[in-house]
């Protein structure tokens, strides 16, 4: 569809302007102003460069961090992803009764307020009142998420993997079902297997969303603070202390306001730059679409 | 390749249909002979996919069979049947050239290498695909997407029938004409028995050497278009087929002759006594202005001229009447007569036609 | 439905996902003592108690309503800038709007944690801090630019003729958007009007940052009653239990457009 020019458009989007900058951009600047200049309390600042920004840089706690981060997003990643087409290929195909109690279930981990996400999986795993922790325990299973590093991390995926895989199969589903039948009646006539049909047919049309969703679930688990704060605090020790965990102990915990400022800042710049990525090549698949 | 034969076929959507309504395919029994070209026409939703889709074996009959060659197939699977489709909106792999779009069904039935090669060669030469077979399917037009998903079923050489479901829906219209030109050669080059599903009389009349029309989930009338303009089975057949479609007026038949309104109509042949509702069935090409007094008066509403012919929307009493005028003829005013063709009048006794 | 493999999939899937919440239902109702000694799969005793706790301490139930006014605040809010906003980008072309598009999109990207700590200082220093229009205005910031993204989605589907149709028919600009334009793309506000609603509903670091007694929201609430006493695991599940009731209610009524959100590849 071809837009017409018109500057004007401009006091349509002034409101959003306003607000944003209300609620984005002076904070920002604060941010930028600490990530420069020092304190010694008082309000007193004088000027410190980009002395805060190489001590972050060189920081091993950090590195930590951004390493568990890493870890922590490539694994969700991994799992929810092909966990979340597998679900969504696997759907009931016909709108009706089933679909939609289906679809309902599936959403309603995401409409749980995240810290109740958290303390669902807290009680779930303890070993004296949890489900889970409890039938581990009984089993002869030697599990407990408070103390063992590794079991925290899996109780923190698990966890994950029950939150957002839904998205990832929403998403999927909604791609599977804008596949007119006919695709499935040709790959009939064709004689494609069932592999064929997917990789042909079905994974080509999910190519978007899932694009989508992958971008999304990148951004939600490497901004994760909640869930995982709720359930062990970030411990046990550092074992589960993730970026923002990080972050908010050093800003609000101990009121570093310089580093924990020059933290923000590269911390926003790395998802700005990998989702830049992800929305270009986004960009450019939608235009090789419309040809 | 062959022959397809139905067998009191019959279809409904309905777990338990028991009334005549409940069925998308009123009981049906043809042979489709081999080699034939055949158009499938109809409004929307009178059938003519059901019965598509009954003979791809995409759907399984309420009630009948379905036989190729003799051998009964109403229980084989699509893929079992040997038939190919082309659908309404283009089905291709996005992500395959050409060539490996081509190829696909033929390396799913574990054919040999080189043999997959030759005859994809075959195959886009005869539907002039040859130059572009290394592109990428995805940024191609809809006509040619379309002649891809078509090549898909002339890969294999065992096809039993090709199936068209109105295949030039979304081609654009100065495609639309060549597209049908090819796929009507490539039918006399290669002698696929066809089937053509469409719901413009235009390409089903053009295409087909034989044209079943459909109305309501019943076959009225199977065909060639020559028989269809001559001799409508039905009066929907009439009406459907021809710009503008049959006149049909409501008669009574008296000693050998049609009354419409109170005048005389001659006809061609006696007719024996009529119960029921009759209607008298004449084209417009078939009605022509003429002085003489004691012809049928008319009222003349309008006159639309459509470009090659014009036509002319007249009234007896309360009748229309639509006549299609020839290019010396000149309306001087509103009012004329008219006479039918008697040689090319149809008689129809509830909906359907008498043999006089 | 057959029973076939597929079923059996989503079945034990669906299990999965609902164990844990039948887990924090069934603790509901029971007593802490049955919690802390017995191991069951149903409660011995059904109480409710822990929901007459909620209902009658206005610490507990003034959470909820507190979260339910700044939530309902900020859908206002975000769907009233971000309908305009989703006009002008889906209509017409105007110096730096792909510029502005993306930028808006990077603030659903920013990290909630980088922001707490300026939005308090920011807030306090407007006399904002501890209201419900200081959680409303900053849960905005991830809010309005994913509404002006599915909006834009959803106007970008109705083609500009009906725009030129109405304005040959004349209509002014205004009527023309409240009369036709705006029942329209009605699924497309109930798509983004749940999305505003679900990520407001469900967010904690902010609305426990930027509120303290007057605005605390239920979120803040269960964090701080399980951190001072800890042992009330009765009245915490209850609490849980009743903050997923809003989030079911809604998708019940929009699950017919949730699909077909999803589907125009937006969310």
């Amino acid at each position: 569809m071809k837009k017409t020019r018109n500057q004007k458009a401009w006091f349509m989007v002034l409101p959003v302007l306003i607000l944003v900058a209300f609620s984005a951009i002076i904070p920002l600047m604060t941010v930028v102003n600490y990530s420069v200049q020092d304190t010694f309390g008082n309000n007193n600042f004088f000027w410190v460069g980009l002395e805060w920004f190489e001590e972050i840089l060189a920081s091993e706690r950090v590195h930590d961090a951004l390493g568990r981060q890493v870890t922590f997003t490539a694994i969700i990643l991994a799992i929810e992803v092909p966990l979340g087409i597998f679900i969504a290929l696997h759907m009931p195909k016909k709108s009706g009764f089933w679909s939609s109690l289906c679809l309902v279930l599936l959403a309603l981990p995401l409409l749980i307020p995240w810290n109740v996400v958290g303390t669902i999986w807290q009680i779930f795993g303890r070993i004296d009142i949890g489900l889970l922790g409890y039938t581990l325990d009984k089993i002869g299973i030697n599990y407990n998420y408070t103390q063992n590093a590794l079991d925290a991390w899996i109780t923190i995926i698990i966890m994950d993997v029950w939150h957002w895989t839904s998205l990832v199969v929403l998403l999927s589903y909604a791609g599977l079902r804008s596949i007119p039948d006919s695709y499935y009646q040709a790959a009939k006539i064709d004689q494609a297997s069932g592999w064929a049909v997917f990789r042909h047919i079905e994974l080509p049309k999910m190519k978007g969303v899932l694009l989508i969703a992958i971008l999304l679930r990148f951004m939600d688990s490497f901004m994760i603070y909640t869930e995982p704060f709720v359930v062990t605090g970030g411990g046990p020790g550092n074992a589960t202390t993730f970026l923002s965990i990080d972050l908010v102990k050093m800003a609000i915990g101990q009121f570093d306001l310089g580093p924990a400022a020059a933290f923000s800042l590269i911390y926003f710049l790395v998802i700005l730059l990998v989702s830049w990525a992800f929305y270009t090549v986004m960009m450019s698949m939608d235009k090789e679409n419309d040809i | 390749m062959a022959k397809i034969t139905l067998s009191n076929l019959a279809h409904s959507y309905l777990n338990n249909p028991n009334h005549d309504d409940d069925y998308a395919l009123k009981t049906l029994n043809h042979e489709w002979t081999d080699g034939t070209a055949y158009a499938l026409l109809g409004p929307s939703g009178c059938g003519k996919t059901t019965l598509l889709n009954l003979i791809s074996g995409l759907l399984t009959p309420s009630k009948g069979k379905i036989l190729f060659d003799g051998n009964d197939v109403t229980e084989l699977k699509t893929a079992a049947r040997n038939i190919a489709q082309v659908f309404q909106f283009p089905v291709i792999y996005d992500t395959m050239t050409v060539r490996e779009n081509l190829s696909f069904p033929l390396k799913n039935r574990g054919m040999k290498k080189d043999y997959i090669e030759k005859r994809v060669i075959e195959v886009a030469d005869a539907i002039s695909l040859s130059n572009i077979l290394d592109k990428k399917a995805n940024g191609l037009t809809a006509d040619i997407k379309q002649k891809i998903s078509l090549g898909r079923g002339l890969v294999r050489e065992d096809v039993s029938a090709i199936l068209f479901d109105e295949p030039l829906t979304v081609i654009d219209p100065h495609m639309k004409w060549q597209l049908r030109t090819q796929i009507k050669e490539i039918h006399k080059n290669l002698g696929h028995t066809m089937i053509y599903v469409t719901h413009d009389q235009t390409e089903a009349l053009t295409f087909a050497d034989k044209v079943i029309v459909m109305f309501e989930g019943e076959v009225l009338q199977i065909a060639s278009a020559a028989e269809l303009f001559e001799r409508p089975e039905h009066t929907f057949v009439g009406y459907f087929i021809g710009s503008p479609g049959m006149n049909i007026l409501p008669v009574t038949i008296e000693e050998g002759n049609a009354v419409l309104g109170g005048h005389n109509i001659m006809l061609n042949a006696k007719y024996k006594k009529l119960n029921g509702k009759i209607e008298l069935g004449i084209r417009p090409e078939f009605v022509t202005l003429t002085n003489d007094p004691f012809a049928l008066p008319v009222t003349i509403d309008r006159v639309e001229d459509v470009g090659h012919y014009k036509i002319a929307r007249a009234r007896f009493q309360n009748h229309q009447i639509n006549i299609i005028l020839n290019e010396c003829d000149e309306i001087k005013s509103a009012t004329t007569h008219v006479i039918f063709d008697k040689k090319k009048i149809n008689i129809y006794q509830d909906d359907w036609r008498v043999k006089p | 439905m057959k029973i076939n493999n597929s079923a059996i999939i989503i079945v034990l899937y669906i299990l999965f996902l609902m164990l844990p919440i039948y887990w924090l239902l069934i603790m509901s109702l029971k007593t802490n003592q049955e919690i802390l000694s017995t191991f069951n799969l149903w409660p011995e005793n059904l109480t409710f108690n822990n929901y007459k706790v909620i209902f009658t301490d206005p610490s507990w139930y003034g959470g909820y309503i507190n979260s339910i006014i700044y939530v309902v605040m900020n859908t206002i809010i975000s769907l009233s800038v971000a309908i305009p906003a989703a006009y002008a980008f889906s209509r017409y072309t105007f110096l730096g709007d792909k510029h502005l598009f993306f930028w808006l999109l990077t603030n659903r990207m920013a990290p909630p944690a980088v922001f707490a700590l300026p939005f308090f200082q920011l807030y306090s220093s407007v006399g904002l801090f501890d209201t419900h229009i200081a959680v409303a205005l900053a849960h905005t910031l991830f809010n309005v630019p994913l509404a002006v993204w599915i909006l834009e989605g959803f106007m970008r589907g109705v083609p500009r003729e009906i725009d030129e149709t109405a304005y040959l028919d004349g209509y002014s600009f205004f009527a023309f958007f409240r009369k036709i334009f705006l029942p329209l793309i009605a699924p497309g506000i109930g798509v983004a009007a749940f999305f505003c609603f679900m990520f407001s509903w469900v967010e904690l670091l902010l609305s426990r940052t930027l509120t303290s007694v007057d605005a605390k929201s239920i979120a803040a609430t269960m964090t701080r009653t399980a951190s001072a006493s800890g042992l009330d695991w009765g009245v915490l599940a209850a609490a849980g239990m009743l903050t997923i009731i809003p989030g079911a209610l809604v998708i019940y009524f929009v699950r017919n457009y949730i699909a077909k959100g999803f589907a125009m590849g937006r969310v």
